[in-house]
């Protein structure tokens, strides 16, 4: 983990509302792990003050530009526009000053087994899941991206997983894209089919919770990227906490989404009431 | 010919000797071990820890933070480990680190801050404590100890007898007159008093009209409340003589630099940590070419230098 003082090297609307973000990282590549997030900000970031997480959607080299340049890391990062924050973000462009902090916090656990993998993604919630695809797939894995959104703007990215060799089915609310209807559908058909699987899932929280308690009926391991609104990212201001299985007010189990996630294995929370988490995606992607 | 010889930045307070005068406000740093992969812990002044209660506290429900301009709110609740699991477990990590560490602690009652200031008596690791007393006394009707004279001396004279370590008591800012409180825990017996705490505030989401964090009211830190901080600051140091430690959205050298100037003899970086981990090296750093540029070897000819 270090913090970096880099530059932008581009930043472009990748669909209506949605942006993707380029920034040079030295070093980042080797480091990063699936599942992991950057707390990011400009360097002149008035009128906003803290800095914003967001999942690392991909990281990547840029061959040197002349003989004996060494090789430019950079990371990705997807962001849709929801606040201040990421407005003022994708005002930015190539060549503006940004601080970063990361890679941050848990990734995803990769089993090697030979369950079905079956990655869920909801909107921007697709982002942690791609270096997470590309793990998979690297250690021989057939890897199945079940992605969903309100319409086909909601939907980014897939060629990319494509690209991979990922198996991916699309559904919109709206049925401007893939199938019409909610990607639990989807899940639970797939379900069904396979009954040995491992589920990963990134998403808004009705989501996450739809997927637990599918996951849960069948006995299917699961892990959750959470997101949260964080001031530090490093378990110190305690404002992104989510309460743990068996929390209660005597015996408080509240833990830092930050530090002991993003990613929490589903029996690591409390579904009962773990909704408590900002409904829906506030900024940035899921982490 | 003159020799170049780097500026003195220490400070004294309350018997403790300070390498530097920055040291983090308690509840953004953690117990410290949070932020070792980002600061060498031995270049800070002090630590100071997460605030500490007789038992372990859940802290209040989510949301508990908001950005405001130039600002945040937080209704964290107080979460920590309590002071028995702190004494055990994280003490320990405090050893053969040349840093002194200030452990900052509160109840809810008398009995409470008592307890608690006597488990902290004996533990040598840690070397002062820091009274919070913007607690509300679950006794009588919550009233916030800090906000009463006599209820504010009442638990330092209680916490004084309690242990011999320098006895630190910060201030709320939410009071008529913070002079008189200040006073009154001076009588009491407090070595040196931290100021300011949060500004009581409230941010609401227009779209949901909700409030936007839990607790509907949260308290108000970063660059928005400096202002206010220095004056209060300024105003303490004129009232009492001890030494007086300046907290509020410092940011920067320069803004710890008119904590200093107004009469604090330290001060606590706060919501600056949330946002650069390393922020108190680079307010650290800045501070000492402040004094080359002005041709001064020692922090102390800063302190008190206002001129009006």
């Amino acid at each position: 983990m270090k913090n970096y003082q880099t530059i932008i090297l581009s930043n472009l609307e990748i669909s209506p509302g949605y942006w993707r973000m380029r920034i040079l990282a030295p070093g980042f590549a080797a480091v990063a792990k699936p599942g992991q997030f950057v707390m990011l900000r400009p360097e002149l970031a008035l009128p906003t003050l803290l800095r914003r997480p967001f999942g690392i959607f991909r990281t990547g080299c840029l061959p040197p530009e002349c003989a004996g340049l060494p090789a430019r890391e950079y990371l990705e990062i997807l962001y849709k526009v929801v606040g201040q924050g990421t407005r003022i973000l994708s005002e930015l462009h190539a060549g503006d000053r940004v601080e970063l902090l990361g890679p941050l916090g848990q990734g995803f656990a990769i089993n090697d087994n030979t369950c079905e993998k079956l990655l869920v993604g909801g909107g921007i919630g697709l982002v942690p899941l791609f270096l997470l695809a590309d793990e998979l797939i690297r250690r021989g894995h057939h890897v199945r991206l079940l992605m969903g959104g309100r319409t086909r703007d909601d939907i980014l990215a897939v060629t990319e997983f494509e690209r991979l060799g990922v198996e991916t089915y699309v559904s919109t609310d709206d049925g401007s894209l893939g199938e019409e209807g909610l990607v639990t559908r989807v899940l639970e058909r797939k379900l069904a089919k396979y009954p040995c699987a491992e589920v990963y899932v990134c998403g808004p929280m009705p989501m996450l919770a739809a997927v637990e308690q599918i996951c849960r009926t069948r006995q299917v391991p699961l892990q959750v990227s959470l997101e949260a609104h964080m001031a530090c990212g490093v378990g110190a201001c305690l404002g992104c906490v989510v309460k743990g299985a068996g929390h209660s007010e005597e015996r408080p189990n509240y833990l830092c989404t930050c530090k002991e996630g993003p990613v929490f294995a589903a029996g690591q929370l409390d579904w009962g009431r773990a909704t408590t988490v900002d409904d829906g995606c506030p900024e940035g992607g899921c982490r | 010919m003159k020799t170049l010889k780097r500026p003195s930045l220490v400070v004294e307070i309350a018997g403790m000797r300070l390498r530097n005068p920055v040291m983090p406000a308690s509840g953004t740093f953690g117990y410290g071990q949070e932020f070792a992969p980002f600061l060498d812990l031995q270049r800070l002044g002090a630590i100071v820890t997460k605030g500490l209660s007789l038992k372990p506290k859940a802290g209040n429900p989510m949301p508990r933070i908001a950005e405001t301009t130039s600002g945040m709110l937080n209704a964290i609740g107080l979460q920590n480990v309590g002071v028995d699991a702190f004494i055990t477990e994280k003490s320990v990590t405090y050893r053969g680190l040349n840093t002194p560490v200030i452990a900052n602690f509160f109840g809810n009652t008398l009995d409470e801050y008592g307890e608690v200031a006597r488990r902290l008596a004996d533990v040598p690791e840690v070397t002062a404590v820091e009274l919070n007393i913007s607690c509300p006394n679950v006794k009588q009707g919550g009233i916030v100890f800090g906000t009463d004279p006599r209820a504010a001396a009442e638990v330092v004279t209680l916490v004084r007898r309690q242990l011999d370590k320098p006895l630190i008591v910060k201030l709320t800012p939410n009071v008529t007159d913070i002079t008189v409180i200040a006073r009154a825990v001076e009588e009491a017996g407090a070595d040196a008093i931290s100021c300011i705490n949060t500004i009581t505030g409230m941010t609401v989401d227009i779209r949901t009209r909700r409030p936007k964090i839990a607790n509907r009211t949260g308290g108000l830190s970063g660059p928005a409340i400096r202002p206010i901080a220095v004056r209060m600051v300024h105003q303490v140091v004129q009232a009492v003589q001890i030494p007086v430690i300046g907290i509020g959205g410092i940011m920067t050298a320069a803004d710890a630099l008119e904590f200093l100037i107004v009469g604090a003899r330290a001060v606590q970086v706060g919501t600056a940590n949330f946002i650069d981990p390393a922020a108190m090296l680079a307010i650290i750093d800045g501070i000492e070419t402040f004094l080359i540029d002005e041709g001064l070897d020692d922090v102390n000819q800063v302190i008190g230098s206002l001129e009006f």
